[in-house]
């Protein structure tokens, strides 16, 4: 028997695969045409103090093998969360979740999570400092190692839950933030959040998302989050949720050899509803076909 | 929602730069007229929304320009080709407010969604006055003509350059009419126009760029007068009163 079984920060996974925060809201879409709780887990929609209603569209840009974004972070503010969508999930999902948070200064980041510590609902806190979409917050904290340990270690105060950072691969050297998220007190680290990228309009002339920049994710990505993952394995010893890119049971795999303790999927979900149940129905065979019996047995399996 | 195979059956130009096609597969999922499908294009990542037309137990029949990309390569695909959508996308329009005699107005391939309308306000009452206006910039655009004669509707056309019917606006014709309801799909500009002469309650379709179509992404998002809604999945149809009109960009 395959043993797809993984261990992220202490809590035990049925398999490694976690549909990524923005891609798959807070679960209720999917819930509506498959059963999420054969999910690994998954990282509901990236939360701030306040709600948001994000940047004005075009949010969306088709690209060869991949698409931007600019959401920017729309979400209905933690208390909402802690209100409705928590209990609402409660009926559909039976798993720790992991709570995705952002923040436009410290406080608010400490002020979320800080709401979210009572919920037992939420297994790990993923804190993106890495959103490419919003101005004065977001990805500032997570380009600079000082700014990103000041986040991390701010929010380690307020949380005995697994903390996770989310890293941006729009750094000089991502190994960096890794080591200072690592100094400032996290369990774990996330990567890859979005390319920073952006489309003209030939017929327009101008940049085709309002925002005129997006994050660039999905199969064009995978190559850039492999070595991310693989690079940032050996700077640290902090577990790793690898992602960008993923479609594959195949794919979740290679991430997995880099160094990825559980695999993150995200734009594939937006264009096939149904991915990432088919990739945890196809990982067993995948798994026989390479001779893995255990998916634990593999992380890193490439160094 | 659901996702299935599809074959196509037919794909012609029927007018300029305009396409028919008929795809062979399931259509359980859809339940309103005004609901659309996402299609896979082969080689192309995001998928593209085209709105049902006409859907039988058989299949769908689409409508679409070639305006880009996906579009034109969808116009190259040969019958027997098989297609991935997801189907039953968005609301619909809610047809039991039509009363005795609804307009409904489409701009361009805005018409292709007023066609399931007015199939749909037919079959729940025979009885109906329907009145269609379609409104396109030239003759030779000009789509479903037969389609809407079949149904016992009124149909009036409205070319921009007086090529065919009225010269000039739907509205145009909309403002000397009398009537129970209306129901509006067609671009931004039309639909502005259309909200400046309705004298009733009424529908709108609305179009925007989407991510996935499902209501995952939020990437096609709009405020209305009851918060912030994702066209894609309480949408495209939302009712006259909820919308609030933002000034072209
Ligand atoms: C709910 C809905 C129903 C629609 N129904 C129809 C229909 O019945 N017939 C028809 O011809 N067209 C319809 N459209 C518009 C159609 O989706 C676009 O024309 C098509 O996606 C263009 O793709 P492309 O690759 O040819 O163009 P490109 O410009 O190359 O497309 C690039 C990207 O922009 C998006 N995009 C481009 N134009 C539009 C647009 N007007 N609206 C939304 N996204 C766009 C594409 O989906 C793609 O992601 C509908 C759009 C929506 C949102
Ligand atoms: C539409 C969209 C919205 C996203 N929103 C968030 C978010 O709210 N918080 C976050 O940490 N990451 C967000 N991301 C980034 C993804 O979680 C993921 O890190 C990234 O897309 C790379 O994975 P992929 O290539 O599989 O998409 C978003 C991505 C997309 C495509
Ligand atoms: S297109 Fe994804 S939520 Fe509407």
């Amino acid at each position: 028997m395959a043993d797809t079984k993984v261990t992220l920060c202490g809590i035990e996974m049925d398999n490694p695969l976690i549909p990524a925060s923005g891609t798959f809201g807070y679960g209720r879409e999917f819930s509506e045409i498959y059963d999420i709780n054969c999910l690994g887990t998954f990282s509901f929609k990236g939360t701030t103090l306040e709600p948001r209603f994000g940047n004005p569209t075009p949010r969306i840009a088709d690209a060869p093998s991949g698409m931007l974004n600019a959401v920017g972070l729309q979400n209905p503010g933690v208390m909402a969360v802690k209100q409705r969508e928590l209990p609402e999930m409660k009926k559909f999902f039976h798993k720790p979740v992991m709570a995705n948070v952002s923040g436009f200064s410290i406080d608010e980041y400490v002020e979320t999570v800080r709401l979210l510590e009572n919920e037992d609902q939420i297994g790990w806190v993923e804190v993106n400092i890495s959103c490419p979409n919003v101005h004065g917050g977001g990805m500032a904290f997570g380009t600079d190692p000082k700014a990103a340990e000041a986040v991390c270690s701010a929010v380690r105060k307020v949380t005995k839950k697994p903390l996770i950072m989310k890293l941006s691969p729009n750094v000089t050297d991502i190994c960096e933030i890794a080591r200072a998220c690592e100094g400032g007190g996290a369990d774990g680290l996330s990567l890859i959040n979005t390319l920073m990228g952006m489309r003209i309009d030939l017929k327009s002339k101008k940049p085709v998302i309002a925002n005129k920049t997006g994050g660039f994710s999905g199969p064009a990505i995978f190559p850039v989050a492999l070595r991310m993952v693989y690079h940032v394995y050996e700077a640290v010893k902090l577990p790793i949720i690898g992602m960008g890119g993923v479609s594959t049971a195949e794919d979740v795999i290679e991430m997995m050899l880099a160094g990825a303790t559980a695999v993150g999927v995200g734009a594939a979900n937006l264009i096939d509803p149904f991915v990432c149940k088919k990739i945890v129905e196809a990982l067993p065979s995948v798994m026989e076909k390479y001779r893995i019996n255990s998916l634990s047995e593999i992380i890193g399996g490439a160094h | 929602m659901k996702q299935n195979l599809y074959t196509i059956a037919e794909n012609n130009c029927i007018a300029k730069d305009t396409y028919r096609m008929v795809l062979k597969g399931d259509t359980s999922a859809n339940t309103r007229p005004g609901q659309f499908v996402n299609i896979e294009i082969p080689g192309l990542y995001l998928r593209r929304p085209i709105s049902v037309c006409d859907c039988c137990s058989e299949g769908y029949t689409l409508i679409y320009k070639v305006v880009g990309k996906g579009s034109e390569a969808l116009s190259k695909m040969e019958p027997g080709a098989r297609l991935d959508l997801l189907t039953g996308l968005g609301n619909g329009f809610d047809v039991s407010k039509a009363g005795k005699k609804p307009v409904l107005v489409g701009g361009g391939l805005g018409s292709a969604p007023m066609y399931a309308v007015a199939k749909a306000i037919r079959a729940a009452d025979p009885d109906a006055e329907i009145t269609v206006i379609l409104g396109f910039n030239a003759a030779e655009e000009i789509v479903l003509v037969k389609e809407f004669e079949e149904l016992g509707v009124k149909l009036e056309i409205a070319t921009l350059d007086g090529s065919a019917g009225t010269k000039g606006f739907v509205t145009d014709i909309m403002k000397r009419l009398d009537y129970s309801n209306f129901f509006t799909c067609g671009p931004g500009p039309m639909a502005r126009a259309v909200e400046a002469t309705a004298k009733t309650s009424g529908q709108y379709s609305l179009e925007e760029r989407m991510g996935c179509g499902f209501g995952a992404c939020m990437g096609c998002s709009i405020q209305t007068r009851s918060g912030n809604k994702r066209v894609c999945k309480d949408g495209p149809v939302f009712e006259r009163e909820e919308i609030i009109w933002q000034t072209p960009k």
